[in-house]
């Protein structure tokens, strides 16, 4: 199962989800010198208020805000459970 | 109260970001026309977070919802939990879909414990404008917004310079909005780069009694808010109304330079006052 949400657009950014057998977060940002933890904190907390394990998560940024990436992963998911 | 109304694509994180440094009166994030169908859950998605977690907000927050009946606009209406929208701004009104709607906001706010929900009428079409004396029973509205592209598609015509053919439509809206205490809104003017036409186009507007103007670019703006505002002149001679006013209380009518002035003049000045208070002109 696969979900894509976002785009490459400045401000925007494109997070990929995917099922796998183990979470990992991969993070490619404009702005990751400065931001990556905190990028990685809203992933990480976003996927454990939807109780969700076990995908990759791929999230290549082009300077979003914080609830620009939690809104992004959030229709990701959303498309993730739809793509079955 | 408000002059200007800028409508902003709600999968744009760039303009949404930036809605509360534009000079708009109040921004409409729209989730109809302006986002694609597969699009509408990420734009439903980034407008309710923006909402939520945003410390500064413009100023006047309008959500344009799509079409009741559509398969979004009971998803759209999630984004009222955020208790961060003023107006709803619903398409294609005509009376039965404000009367459906309005129940079903009723059920919603009741469920949900949300204040009750002021909506914004957009009339675009011949039913919607020939039916908007019936809306006037109806609490929740609080404003008529034009729309003269849908409503030209919808009589078959075209949309022209002039805009001729929408002066029936903006006089219905100016009268019924007059007549019913509401805010009469203006259509956006579509030709951005056109600056000459756009002050043609809002200075007509506001001629026959409009009282505000959707924008479709920030752009447009500062014309839309200058030509929608009192003036200097117009401040100057109303604070003199109402100073001789109140210096002469006794007298139901009196001179001001040369000019018979009388109630409905001083109630005139005043309503100028109040509105360059409310845009900080004085």
């Amino acid at each position: 199962m696969k979900g894509v949400a976002g785009s490459k657009e400045s401000n925007d950014c494109l997070i990929t989800i995917e099922s796998s057998n183990e979470t990992k977060i991969e993070i490619n940002s404009i702005v990751g010198a400065f931001f990556y933890d905190q990028i990685y904190s809203t992933i990480e907390n976003t996927l454990k208020n939807e109780n969700i394990t076990d995908v990759h998560v791929i999230v290549e940024d082009k300077g979003a805000l914080d609830y620009t990436i939690k809104s992004r992963l959030l229709t990701a998911i959303e498309r993730m459970r739809e793509d079955v | 109260m408000f002059r200007s109304l800028l409508f902003i694509p709600g999968n744009n994180p760039s303009m949404i970001q930036n809605a509360d440094i534009f000079m708009a009166d109040g921004i409409i994030f729209d989730l109809e026309d302006a986002v694609s169908i597969s699009e509408k859950n990420n734009a439903r998605n980034l407008i309710k977070h923006y909402l939520d977690n945003s410390s500064v907000l413009p100023k006047q927050v309008v959500l344009r919802v799509n079409s009741f009946g559509s398969e979004w606009f009971i998803k759209d209406l999630e984004i009222l939990k955020t208790k961060k929208v003023n107006y709803l701004l619903v398409p294609k009104l005509d009376y039965e879909s404000l009367n459906t709607i309005s129940s079903f906001l009723s059920d919603f706010e009741e469920k949900e414990k949300l204040e009750e929900t002021k909506i914004i009428a957009l009339v675009e079409t011949a039913k919607g404008i020939t039916e908007m004396s019936l809306f006037a029973q109806n609490n929740r509205l609080m404003g008529v917004l034009l729309g003269a592209e849908d409503l030209t598609n919808d009589l078959e015509i075209k949309r022209t310079e002039t805009s001729l053919e929408i002066f029936y439509a903006r006089s219905q809206v100016i009268y019924f909005c007059r007549a019913n205490n509401l805010i009469a809104i203006d259509t956006p003017y579509t030709d951005i780069n056109n600056i000459d036409g756009l002050k043609t186009d809002c200075k007509y507007a506001y001629g026959l009694g409009m009282k505000a103007k959707a924008a479709i670019h920030p752009n447009q703006l500062e014309i839309i808010n200058d030509i929608f505002s009192p003036t200097k002149e117009e401040i100057e001679w109303a604070k003199a109304i109402i100073k001789l006013s109140e210096e002469n209380p006794e007298k139901g009518a009196f001179q001001y330079r040369g000019k018979m002035i009388d109630k409905p003049i001083i109630e005139r000045a005043k309503k100028i006052i109040q509105k360059a208070e409310i845009f900080n002109l004085l």
